[in-house]
């Protein structure tokens, strides 16, 4: 991989710092009226998600890591390790426990997700913002009570729990936003 | 590319504030017609250049055998050389280029307000300083800190005293910064403290005046004894914590300018850094004689940002690095 020197650091620029791939969130310039320049950098491990924040010489250099995110379509679990596969190669990868993390009550079969690869592994997961998922189980809502009021706990497909208007019933496919974990509307008719 | 494109055509300042610059620059030259300081134009492009280990310069090469030009990191030397040819008091306002020196408070070109006044000394170039400001921005008054002074008030280290070792500072730096890169010398890890530390615990001060800088940071300044320590005569103005103007005390003895070149030049070697040829015409301007002056730098965009309050110095700049 290149080396990167800090006035090329950009939000997005993935690096590597104490052995870790990190992606650099903020990077500042700083100089004294006369003298030593420094930046200033924000960064986020990838591997703990941990935001690290260091201080560098101008000129410093990182050696970029080999991360890429990549869209791929999830395919099934061995219990052991989410598979997706890459829908145009039908090349497949094998995403840990730890890559998959949060994302794993959101994993439909066929739906893509965006998968960083670090030295071509999973690394993290991420779901689309918004995804469609059917209702497995709530109770009947009241009958009548449509637009306002209250809210009911709903499981969903994958597994999720989410707060659905009390007029949505079993069986109903709705639409979530998964950055929040919140019920957005019923799903579009196709 | 043409859509990612399609917002970069326009200014990085809006009219109101292209509009406030176009009144400072007024107000900065009915100030020096007022007293006497004429206006001058100098080269941007030359063949001498600064060693400044800070500063890293742009250069442009010469095509068939001609010289390499160095873009103006400021406009000193041409103007030292006018002031030995007898020009008087002068000012200049001008485009400077920095290298790399991108952020929020830094545009790699940006414009410099410079001046010189004959037979002053940094202390009254100080009072010179503090009364353009007094008409740019609204000010109350002005604080006068030498730099010892303020390292011992605000990190209890005395950053002159022989005693405080390289080590004692490094350690007091991964105390108060955390992270501090390998490798650092003295002045380095000095230059850490003033932006990691002193610059925010002076952000609340208004105008500050630091005076007095260790020899080992007097670049083109004389040094002297103050109370029995060598110190460079030189300022740097800060105004809520961001510095907006360098002055100093001109060394004005030739022999003692080449040995403080030649040491830039060596602290770059020591960084790693290439070195840069002396300029040979400044040196001869000072050995024809540059009459005793004190001159300071101003950066005009920071005071525009000031000014306005803007978060980011693209704000005042028609067209910022990324736009240009």
């Amino acid at each position: 991989m290149p080396n990167y020197s800090t006035n090329e650091f950009k939000p997005g620029l993935k690096v590597m710092l104490d052995g870790d791939p990190c992606s650099i969130l903020e990077n500042e310039f700083v100089k004294p009226g006369k003298g030593q320049a420094f930046n200033r950098v924000k960064l986020r491990n990838l591997k703990s998600g941990r935001v690290w924040e260091r201080t560098f010489k101008s000129g410093d250099t990182l050696e970029g890591a080999d991360v890429m995110d990549v869209d791929l379509e999830y395919s099934y679990t061995d219990g052991e390790f989410w598979h997706f596969m890459d829908p145009s190669t039908y090349e497949q990868y094998g995403a840990d426990r730890d890559a998959v993390g949060e994302a794993e009550k959101w994993l439909k079969e066929q739906e893509r997700y965006e998968i960083t690869l670090y030295n071509g592994t999973p690394l993290a997961v991420t779901p689309p913002n918004f995804i469609e998922l059917q209702i497995t189980e709530t109770d009947p809502g009241l009958k009548g009570d449509t637009a306002q009021g209250g809210s009911k706990p709903a499981t969903l497909s994958t597994g999720a729990v989410v707060r659905v208007p009390l007029f949505i019933t079993e069986g109903e496919v709705i639409r979530v936003d998964t950055r929040t974990g919140e019920y957005v509307s019923r799903a579009s008719k196709s | 590319m043409s859509d990612q494109l399609s917002g970069e055509w326009r200014p990085t300042a809006s009219p109101e504030s292209l509009a406030a610059r176009a009144d400072v620059l007024r107000t900065i030259r009915r100030f020096f017609r007022d007293r006497g300081v004429m206006e001058v134009e100098t080269p941007l492009l030359s063949q001498g250049t600064i060693p400044d280990a800070g500063i890293d310069v742009f250069r442009l090469p010469g095509v068939d055998d001609a010289p390499d030009r160095y873009l103006q990191t400021s406009p000193e030397s041409a103007m030292k050389r006018l002031l030995a040819a007898g020009s008087g008091d002068i000012f200049q306002i001008c485009k400077a280029f920095r290298q790399g020196e991108a952020g929020r408070h830094h545009n790699p070109e940006f414009t410099l307000l410079e001046w010189y006044r004959l037979d002053w000394d940094h202390v009254a170039l100080i009072r010179e300083v503090a009364e353009l400001l007094g008409t740019v921005l609204t000010s109350d008054g002005w604080q006068v800190w030498p730099y010892r002074a303020l390292f011992v008030e605000l990190l209890g280290v005395d950053p002159m005293d022989e005693q405080t070792s390289l080590k004692t500072l490094a350690d007091l730096a991964h105390s108060r910064v955390g992270s501090v890169p390998e490798g650092l010398d003295r002045d380095a890890v000095l230059d850490l403290l003033m932006s990691h530390c002193i610059e925010p615990g002076i952000s609340d001060w208004g105008m500050v005046f630091i005076t007095d800088f260790p020899p080992s940071q007097a670049a083109m300044a004389r040094c002297g004894p103050v109370d029995n320590v060598d110190v460079a005569a030189r300022f740097e103005c800060y105004v809520h914590g961001k510095e907006l103007a360098n002055g100093y005390w001109e060394q004005t003895d030739p022999d003692a300018l080449d040995k403080q070149l030649q040491a830039e030049n060596t602290r770059r070697q020591q960084r790693g850094l290439p070195q840069r040829p002396i300029d040979e015409r400044l040196l001869a301007a000072h050995r024809h004689g540059l009459p005793a002056c004190a001159g300071v730098a101003l950066g005009v965009d920071r005071l525009l940002a000031l000014k306005s309050g803007a978060e980011n110095l693209a704000e005042t700049i028609s067209f910022d690095w990324d736009r240009a």
